[in-house]
């Protein structure tokens, strides 16, 4: 019992950190209307400016995480304007094959500066707390809250501001919203800078855990995908459902499967959402 | 200088037979497939397994590789048949990602990350190696042939028609009668089993796979071909494959001769270059080199 206690706990924190990019993936293609898969290297561009920031800045953990934010979410808005946004009038299909493109370009980026190696971040060294038979770590319960106030922020963000009404407005609809007068492309470089700085947010709270590699962030993204599929693709409360049922899901399947095989249940879970709720949990329409 | 040039003709040929099957269905069909390289890899283990550990012979093996390549695909074609195009590319780039984990973590089948050696191929061990070259190039060869010939079959009847309907406006296609979601099945298994054939005699042909030997960048690679080739048309198809190989090798030449660099820095760069390209041919040459031209044929007026 306490056994199936402890994954529950620990799913619920993996979840709530992988809730963070999966509600990036999400919100860019509730607004740009394509699959970015560009959030995996973002995710591993933020751990790497983390990284930069916390063992050769001196900085915190917490700070380092908004470097993270700030330096993915620029390189996010850079990228699609350079590269995606040319492409998306020929089709969403040819965005996201360029998007795939571009994550294994920037990887490469990376990995020429940084090399291959397993790289840690400099963190104290804490006791994990005890509770009723359960354990925690201090850097889990840090990174629950990073990810807790991120998500709460950007909630906020979208719900009380105006650049935050607007970005909901053009991804509820776009015309509609061009008649009123907002202007897409400015949303569109927003949701970008949103969307990839959580990704890279994710990508560092990630690797705080671990260590990073250029591929730390390829590594999460079939999770990505299923917490946003789950939840239903393009809708925000549904991202941070589901990647709290992935959470979950793949702490559980640890009673009976292989630990390597946590990443497969998350293609299984998308497989069954599809096939009998295509729209997710909280999503539109899914054709 | 001889067998490097085979060894490269014959993975052009593999490539080719890749980026056919891309074709039929991105091409020609406007479905996505992100995961090709799990399709390669399949299709490639599918055929060592049966071959070295159950002893099939090797046309068995590639026959059964073909079947269960393309069941796969059925499964995820008929799961995202409905929805938008964008869940079949998560799919299928999920299902490149777990074919990995799977042949790196069921050691008692795959020999995890140490991979299957003494894989059996053609004649292998009774004539010299050059000769057992030549032979997989004649073979490799021969497939390329047959399966061109089959989708450029295609691409010219009224099915090909139909699957070019599709892809420019399958709601068109509906009303007009035609079993959408059968034919977009249809097309995508017969692509499928095509990719699991290139992976099983990549298989043969090197006697070695392993999980490293198929990451992502090798379904870039096979999009890079047809893209640059000319997406919609066969024989662009083909002649893209002949570019990458010749790309990839150039590459690896030029990056060579860069001082000062690390092996590690040297690989980076060459794959930046790939991605960067793929990237590059998409934004300026859509079309590709040899851009498709629709088959035209005469209506009852004449015109």
């Amino acid at each position: 019992m306490t056994e199936v206690a402890q994954l529950l706990v620990n799913g619920l924190v993996a979840g709530t950190i992988l809730a963070v990019p999966a509600i990036g993936f999400t919100a860019i293609y509730a607004v740009l209307r394509f699959p970015n898969f560009t959030v995996a290297s973002h995710a591993t561009i933020g751990a790497f400016a983390g990284y930069v920031a916390n063992t050769a800045g001196g900085f915190p953990a917490w700070a380092a995480v908004g470097v993270a934010f700030l330096v993915a979410g620029v390189a996010g808005v850079i990228n699609d304007e350079v590269v995606l946004k040319p492409l998306r009038p020929s089709g969403a299909l040819t965005a996201a094959i360029a998007a795939v493109a571009l994550t294994i370009a920037l990887e490469n980026v990376i990995r020429f500066i940084w090399g291959n190696d397993l790289r840690g971040y400099a963190l104290p060294l804490r006791r994990d707390w005890q509770w009723a038979g359960l354990r925690i770590g201090p850097q889990q319960v840090e990174n629950l809250v990073i990810a807790a106030v991120a998500m709460g922020a950007l909630f906020l963000f979208l719900a009380f501001t105006r650049t935050g009404k607007a970005m909901r407005a053009v991804a509820d609809n776009p015309t509609l919203a061009g008649i009123k007068g907002i202007n897409a492309e400015m949303v569109a470089r927003l949701v970008n800078f949103v969307g990839m700085g959580l990704a890279g947010i994710g990508g560092m709270l990630l690797g705080l855990d671990t260590s990073i590699d250029p591929l730390t962030g390829f590594r999460v993204i079939l999770s990505v995908f299923a917490a946003a599929v789950v939840g239903g693709l393009g809708s925000i409360p549904g991202a941070v459902v589901g990647a709290l049922a992935i959470g979950v899901a793949e702490e559980l399947s640890l009673l009976s499967l292989a630990p390597a095989y946590r990443t497969a249940v998350g293609f299984v879970a998308i497989l069954l959402v599809l096939t009998v709720r295509p729209r997710g949990i909280l999503g539109e329409r899914a054709f | 200088m001889e067998n490097y040039l085979i060894a490269m003709a014959t993975f052009a040929g593999l490539y080719a037979l890749l980026a056919l099957g891309l074709n039929l269905v991105w091409g020609m069909t406007g479905m996505i497939n992100l995961g090709l390289v799990g399709f390669y890899a399949f299709g490639a283990y599918v055929s060592a397994l049966l071959t070295k550990k159950a002893g099939w012979p090797m046309p068995a093996g590639l026959l059964a590789a073909m079947l269960l390549t393309a069941a796969a695909g059925v499964l995820m074609a008929l799961v995202t048949a409905r929805l938008r195009g964008d869940y079949l590319a998560i799919i299928t780039l999920g299902f490149s990602e777990v074919v990995r984990i799977v042949a790196s973590n069921e050691i008692w089948l795959t020999n995890g990350t140490d991979g299957i050696s003494g894989i059996p191929g053609p004649w292998r061990g009774q004539v010299s190696p050059a000769a057992f070259n030549l032979i997989f190039l004649v073979i490799v060869s021969a497939a390329v042939l047959v399966v061109f010939a089959a989708l450029q079959r295609v691409r010219h009847s009224p099915y090909g028609r139909v699957l070019r309907a599709i892809r420019d406006d399958d709601q068109v296609a509906a009303v007009a009668g035609k079993p959408v979601i059968a034919f977009k099945v249809e097309a995508f298994a017969v692509s499928a089993a095509v990719l699991g054939l290139a992976g099983a005699l990549y298989g043969h042909y090197t006697s070695y796979i392993a999980p490293e030997g198929f990451v992502p960048l090798i379904s870039i690679y096979i999009v890079l071909a047809l893209t640059a080739g000319g997406t919609g048309n066969n024989v662009g198809a083909v002649v893209g494959a002949f570019l990458v190989v010749f790309f990839l090798e150039s590459t690896r030449f030029l990056t060579g001769g860069l001082p000062g660099l690390k092996p590690v820095q040297v690989a980076a760069v060459r794959e930046f270059l790939i991605g960067a390209s793929l990237i590059v041919v998409l934004r300026f040459r859509p079309y590709g080199l040899i851009p498709e031209r629709i088959p035209r044929y005469a209506t009852p007026e004449g015109r």
